[in-house]
């Protein structure tokens, strides 16, 4: 089973790759956004999202999707972190995942956006990049994981 | 000025750490050159024709003696003793070593200065005024809103990737020093009707391939809102903006693809959704932020018997006297001035400074401008609280350092970006072009007799020399494999903000000063009374200019 980094630990993905070019999805596949469409239940669904898929099509689900797998096909493709807040943001509390192309050096931003799991093209590198994870322990912003700005906390 | 309290200083060391991890996982062949591209540009550092460059962040181009004495130290132990102040307010090293540059960025954190989001494609170093909080056309300070801005931006999670980079700049009078018209976000501070001062937001400017005049997004706007409402219109930039070709990717592409009504509606519907949150400015945080910019202890001075002592002494040194006119400003309070120490001598390239003439600037700012200088968006520096009753003596120190040419605002106070002589991305050199022109143009009274001018430089599209808002702009361009130089005129970076049109066909370098001498004196042919260049060439139109260039080019 192939590996990734959840909630700061490395453990397995019980989630099933889906055929993209299928029709259909079955529940225990993370489903492209045109397959999740077509799922009549939606309860403890999987779907991906690929840059300019707007997350707005999930927003009426947010309290069924069990994960929601947002897709950086080049690491320099920064809408994902946007779609992540967005989600968390309007109360999604599901596994929010990032898969595909990133780098270890961008896991302190997209944890802070709200991902909580992290899928990297190799899973031998999952155990350094979990250093990564704490590369920096102060920030200005509010987060996800910091709802206060530093300017309400100093 | 902003001073770190220990989170500032923790998040700064923070990254010193995760920049010095990363280098060495590029050096030993972990990250691939593709990977550690943007991670090394979001710490300034590029890979240039002769060294990489490094380029230091001067948040709002604000520097106190102590950062001047180590910015001096850094360009003698890790480059070749000189430092270059960019079009951004910036400081950048021409020479660094790759593998030392985790040492300058230590070096620099121990003086409360880093490289953070100096490059790259997330939000820049906010620029303002260079004068203010001194200015007399100043409604308020604009220094505070920088440094909120500052901390906000500085490793924002969500805008780290954004499809290209993003340049704030923030004025608080209507004149306008910090070309907000020609950023992806300008913010001029403003009063309303009821006299309750506010922030007026411009989206959608820009320099570049495709200049652009920002447009008003929000006419006035309560302080408070100030960051949740940039986080909107980031937000709707990051999702939206295009990411399919790198010339198309800035803002301003965005806001006129969708029409500057629809991209104000995507930006409030963004902003619903956050307004009034935890990132909505407190009372106690912009008081804390204006504290730290509150009025240096000036002495209380006759500012008439001040002036009249230094109408005397200008009288007795014309030389002197000269200096004061072209490089002083009044300032607000009676007894001060504001001087600006031009970089731009002829023979050396503009915006350098030697280490010698930092550590000068440090000891002439600690002993009559309350340890304190900035750097200007035009390439010079700015020593802003100068009691009026030292200025001879600063003078003379000046002098002796090559430090007093008298051109602020004339026509060899050139712009210039390094060009091919340093830069990767140029089509063409530009040092030797200003040098040229500088040369060529050494009678002083004859520039002054041009009045106002603004020439800028640039030796590629990407325009750091700002040649679109130039009154004349020159901009290297390649043909064939040969540096060509286009011309164009009448832009402006002012309140009255507009974008140069292009003269013709492009010139070769050797005929450069040549072209502008024909322009310069067409000017100086048709204008009338007072008129300055760009009223000229705003009454007659590019054409007479063409007419004459173009007839005595052939």
């Amino acid at each position: 089973m192939p590996l990734l980094i959840k909630n700061g630990c490395i453990t397995e993905d019980t989630w099933q790759p889906v055929n993209q070019d299928s029709g259909h999805a079955t529940h225990d596949q993370v489903a492209t956004l045109e397959q999740w469409q077509q799922l009549a239940d939606k309860n403890g669904s999987a779907v991906q999202l690929k840059p300019g898929e707007s997350p707005a099509a999930l927003y009426d689900y947010l309290d069924q999707i069990a994960l929601v797998l947002v897709n950086f096909p080049a690491f320099a493709d920064g809408r994902g972190f946007s779609y992540a807040r967005d989600l968390r943001e309007r109360g999604y509390s599901g596994e929010l995942r990032a898969g595909g192309h990133f780098i270890r050096d961008q896991l302190t931003y997209l944890k802070r956006c709200g991902f909580d799991a992290f899928q990297l093209a190799d899973d031998k590198a999952l155990e350094d990049a979990l250093t990564s994870l704490e590369d920096f322990s102060e920030h200005y912003q509010a987060s996800i994981d910091q709802p206060l700005p530093l300017f309400r906390r100093r | 000025m902003y001073v770190y309290d220990q989170y500032d200083q923790k998040i700064v060391d923070e990254r010193v750490s995760q920049f010095r991890d990363q280098t060495n996982r590029f050096l030993e062949g972990k990250i691939t050159e593709a990977e550690f591209l943007p991670l090394r540009l979001q710490n300034g550092l590029y890979l240039q024709r002769q060294a990489p460059m490094l380029r230091i962040a001067v948040p709002y181009g604000l520097l106190n003696s102590l950062q001047l004495r180590k910015l001096a130290d850094i360009s003698r132990k890790y480059d070749k003793g000189y430092a270059h102040i960019s079009t951004r307010q910036n400081v950048q090293l021409n020479w660094p070593a790759l593998a030392e540059v985790p040492d300058i960025l230590e070096e620099l954190a121990a003086v409360e200065m880093h490289a953070i989001q100096t490059s790259g494609n997330c939000i820049r170093n906010t620029t303002t005024d260079q004068f203010a909080g001194v200015a007399c056309d100043e409604l308020e300070d604009p220094r505070p809103y920088c440094e909120i801005i500052r901390q906000w931006s500085t490793l924002h999670p969500e805008f780290a990737f954004l499809p290209r980079k993003f340049k704030i700049a923030v004025c608080g009078t209507e004149q306008d020093r910090a070309a907000i018209h020609h950023h992806d976000i300008g913010i001029e501070l403003l009063a309303n009707a009821q006299g309750e001062v506010g922030l007026k937001i411009i989206a959608g400017g820009g320099q570049g391939r495709t200049p652009a005049i920002g447009s008003v997004i929000c006419e006035w706007l309560d302080k408070k809102h100030m960051l949740t409402y940039l986080e909107a219109i980031l937000r709707v930039y990051n999702q939206h903006g295009r990411r399919d070709n790198k010339y198309k990717a800035r803002i301003k592409i965005l806001v006129k693809a969708m029409g500057v009504d629809a991209f104000r509606d995507a930006v409030a519907a963004e902003w619903t959704a956050i307004k009034d949150g935890p990132t909505t400015l407190t009372n106690e945080e912009i008081l804390r932020a204006r504290a730290f910019f509150k009025l240096p202890d000036y002495e209380i001075l006759d500012g008439e018997v001040a002036s009249a002592q230094l109408t005397e002494q200008t009288v007795q040194n014309p030389i002197f006297g000269n200096w004061i006119k072209r490089n002083t400003e009044n300032h607000r309070t009676p007894g001060y001035r504001i001087v600006t120490i031009s970089l731009k001598a002829t023979g050396f390239a503009p915006g350098d400074i030697s280490a010698e003439q930092l550590e000068l600037l440090a000891d002439l700012s600690d002993t009559y401008s309350f340890g304190e200088a900035r750097s200007t968006h035009q390439q010079n520096l700015v020593l802003a609280d100068v009691p009026t009753a030292c200025l001879l003596e600063f003078w003379e120190r000046l002098q002796a350092a090559g430090l007093a040419t008298p051109n602020i605002g004339y026509l060899t106070d050139i712009i210039c970006c390094p060009g091919g002589d340093y830069c990767a991305l140029a089509n063409a050199k530009s040092l030797p072009v200003a040098e040229a022109i500088q040369s060529r143009f050494e009678d002083l009274d004859y520039v002054y007799d041009l009045g106002p001018l603004e020439l800028n430089i640039s030796g590629c599209m990407n325009a750091c020399g700002h040649h679109h808002i130039g009154h004349i702009g020159v901009l290297g361009v390649d043909k064939k494999g040969q540096e060509f130089y286009q011309v164009c005129l009448g832009g402006s970076q002012a309140k009255d903000a507009s974008i140069g049109k292009i003269l013709g066909p492009s010139f070769q370098q050797a005929d450069m000063p040549d072209v502008i001498d024909t322009i310069l004196s067409t000017y100086v042919a048709l204008r009338q009374e007072e008129e300055t260049f760009l009223d000229t060439y705003r009454r007659v139109g590019i054409e007479p200019f063409k007419e004459r260039v173009y007839a005595s080019a052939n």
